[in-house]
């Protein structure tokens, strides 16, 4: 051996000497930019508070993330701490990824005061698997310029000015071709929960059974729904499905005068230089009736963290369930804390950005998807049989609901 | 080690003095050696793989419980959904028609290709470059070529010559055919390729016998140059249907908003094999789905073998 390596045999060992409870757990998300960027400050903080902890954030991009999640845990090398989509509860309980939170810590009638009502979509037989750092739920943005330009003063508040609006707001080349449009018409964005959650509702409906196990849109209302939601496009023309490929796109290039997305856009939203936007409530329709469709990624304990790794996953959970964690979220990724106190302070409901977001909590329900690709496909599918085959609303909405049907009646049995 | 040289005074022992294994034993030992590796390799992440998808497609795994098995119910399951039998046809669909229009466009750039002296490599290499570019990259530049106006090309130029919008990727009799073309465009590099290593391959003394007969260049181009050209043809057919059989790249990126839509119309079966298993995580039902192509990918390749047959 040279000396070289004695040394730093020596040193190595010292380092283990020095710290002898040193342990490392990992923590998985998906890939996206600004969510990465705030892990890192918790971590940053989280392991200068705890120095004898390090934790490794890994991160895929989110087509691949359950699918790394599921493969990782049968191979034994599952993550410590995740993120997971609520909507993902149910088959990571059943198959065993996450384990319950130790009720020690996290007693549920404590969350249950302290946090927002929606969390209780990570609640199983009293039992929590999971707590979300943050909340994010739905809006109307605005492009503020455009809607000078067109002399107009705010953004609609019921569903007839987001008509009225939309069609002073829409300009079209002399092909009669989109130059602008006023409002983007994308079911694979959000338009599928606002149509969901949110136009059903308002037309008098109810999409599913209060446990989300029935589908029952498939009456009066949900048609009206779907006929309010395709006449935007086929009867007042102020959009038109894909135009710029995605709605996001469309208002980010400053073609679209509105769009409904979720806090999560605010980050990327936010590097437009071009224009001024605008953030407000969704229409509500004509009898003031608001609703709102409000969804979280929950961080919860990976089933194989045990021994020391479990009590510092544990420990790391705890914080990055904190009301500090959710300022440093709300500040870098921008979405809405999921802890009421911290959430409903007065300067945040007083923001022009984040007031639209919050206020729309407290009335927000929260879809139980037992397999969200598949159950937005069929409202794509749903609106896409409208749009481009012509066929009745109601024709679509039953076809719909029995695929739908078919979809939550495979999950649960 | 240090072999015994004229220099060396001590006596020379024989180097090995176990008995000698034949050259031919050795060789065919060292044959295996490397060959082990690969075949290691082979059975492990392809054939083994391969066989289990059997397997699979009996039970109902969902990658988090254990599998059970279940019979042949994901094949009724399967035989049973419309979306299935549409997707089957879509695939059969770029197979029927991108199969013949690739080789038809191949063998005629191919042909003129060959007797262009000017710029013949550069033309060449023009050729070749889609099929060195990433698919998926490839397919986001068609995807916003083919977007409406203001932001897609082509109907940026139909919108400025006064002709109406064509509606590629979001009408659903135009979303196939749309994405067809670019995978036609995306593999005629190579097929330039192998064409035209056929047409070198005929010996220039038929041309020169046929000429001096007579022949024309039509005449020529039946009576001589096709029916050599066989064997490649054969050999590019089955290489495009397989490929055709298994597009995916293109369909998945240029239609991930809505994955294989509008409605579903440009969906082929592994987008549907895809889907099944890494977004529902429907395991045993992706395997049926499996089997199904991997039944459709045997026929064909046997059918290869059996043309080949005939003509030896």
């Amino acid at each position: 051996m040279t000396r070289l390596h004695l040394l730093a045999g020596a040193s190595a060992f010292a380092c283990l000497a020095g710290s002898a409870q040193a342990v490392e757990i990992e923590y998985w998300q998906y890939i996206y930019d600004t969510r990465v960027e705030a892990m890192d400050q918790l971590i940053a903080a989280f392991e200068e508070a705890n120095p004898d902890i390090t934790v490794n954030q890994v991160t895929f991009p989110y087509a691949d993330y359950q699918t790394r999640i599921v493969a990782a845990n049968m191979a034994g090398q599952g993550p410590d701490v995740m993120q997971l989509f609520y909507g993902w509860a149910d088959k990571f309980i059943e198959g065993g990824l996450i384990q319950p939170l130790p009720e020690d810590v996290f007693p549920p009638e404590q969350i249950e005061e302290e946090f927002f009502p929606i969390v209780s979509a990570m609640e199983r037989d009293g039992q929590y698997y999971g707590l979300p750092t943050a909340v994010r739920s739905l809006a109307l943005f605005w492009n503020k310029d455009l809607f000078a330009e067109a002399g107009i003063e705010g953004p609609p508040e019921t569903l007839d000015e987001l008509i009225e609006i939309g069609q002073q707001l829409t300009q079209k080349n002399d092909a009669g071709n989109f130059e602008v449009v006023g409002m983007t018409l994308d079911m694979a964005g959000q338009d599928h929960q606002w149509w969901r959650e949110v136009l059903v509702r308002q037309m008098g409906g109810q999409p599913y059974s209060d446990d989300y196990s029935e589908v029952t849109y498939d009456d009066e209302a949900g048609t009206e729904a779907l006929q309010f939601y395709t006449d935007l496009a086929n009867v007042h023309e102020i959009g038109t499905p894909g135009f710029m490929d995605e709605g996001q796109a469309a208002f980010r290039a400053g073609r679209a005068a509105m769009t409904i997305d979720g806090t999560f856009r605010l980050g990327s939203f936010s590097e437009i230089e071009d224009f001024e936007w605008g953030v407000a409530e969704l229409p509500a329709n004509a009898e003031g009736l608001q609703s709102n469709y409000a969804s979280y990624f929950a961080n919860a304990i990976g089933a194989g963290a045990e021994g020391e790794e479990y009590d510092a996953a544990v420990k790391f959970l705890e914080y990055i369930s904190s009301e500090e964690a959710m300022a440093v979220w709300l500040d870098v990724v921008g979405e809405l804390p999921a802890r009421r106190e911290a959430a409903m302070t007065d300067e945040n409901m007083a923001d022009p950005i984040y007031g639209p977001f919050l206020a729309a909590l407290p009335y927000a329900h929260t879809t139980l998807f037992v397999d969200e690709a598949a159950q937005r496909q069929v409202a794509i599918d749903m609106a896409n049989r409208v749009l481009l085959e012509d066929q009745s609303p109601a024709d679509s909405i039953a076809a719909a609901a029995e695929e739908e049907q078919e979809i939550i009646d495979d999950a649960r049995d | 080690m240090t072999h015994p040289t004229d220099h060396d005074t001590v006596p020379t022992r024989p180097l090995i003095s176990q008995p000698r294994m034949s050259m031919r034993m050795r060789s065919n030992l060292w044959v295996w050696c490397f060959l082990a590796i690969p075949l290691v390799f082979y059975v492990v992440i392809r054939f083994y793989p391969t066989f289990n998808a059997f397997w699979l497609s009996l039970t109902d795994w969902d990658l988090m419980s254990d599998a059970e098995f279940i019979g042949f119910e994901n094949y009724r399951d399967m035989f049973a959904d419309d979306d299935f039998w549409k997707t089957f046809w879509n695939t059969f669909e770029y197979l029927i028609y991108g199969t013949p229009t690739s080789l038809v466009i191949a063998f005629v750039i191919a042909y003129y290709l060959d007797k262009v002296r000017f710029a013949h490599n550069f033309l060449r290499a023009l050729y070749f470059m889609p099929y060195i570019t990433t698919a998926a990259a490839m397919a986001w530049v068609w995807r916003w070529f083919y977007q409406p106006a203001p932001t897609g090309l082509i109907n940026g130029v139909l919108g400025e010559v006064g002709i109406g919008q064509i509606e590629f990727l979001k009408s659903t009799t135009w979303a196939l055919p749309s994405i067809m073309v670019t995978a036609i465009w995306a593999g005629l590099g190579f097929q330039i390729i192998i064409f035209m290593a056929g047409l070198r391959a005929i010996p220039d003394t038929y041309y020169e016998a046929a000429r001096m007969d007579g022949l024309g260049e039509w005449a020529i181009l039946r009576k001589i140059t096709l029916p050599l050209l066989k064997p490649t043809m054969v050999f590019l057919v089955v290489f495009i249907s397989i490929a055709f059989l298994r597009i995916f790249d293109q369909v998945y990126n240029m239609t991930t908003n809505d994955p294989g839509g509008p409605l579903g119309s440009t969906k082929p079966l592994v987008l549907m094999i895809y889907q099944t298993a890494f977004s529902s995580y429907d395991m045993g039902q992706a395997a049926a789905q499996t089997v199904v192509l991997f039944t459709i990918l045997l026929v064909v390749s046997l059918l290869q073998l059996w043309v080949l047959r005939e003509r030896t």
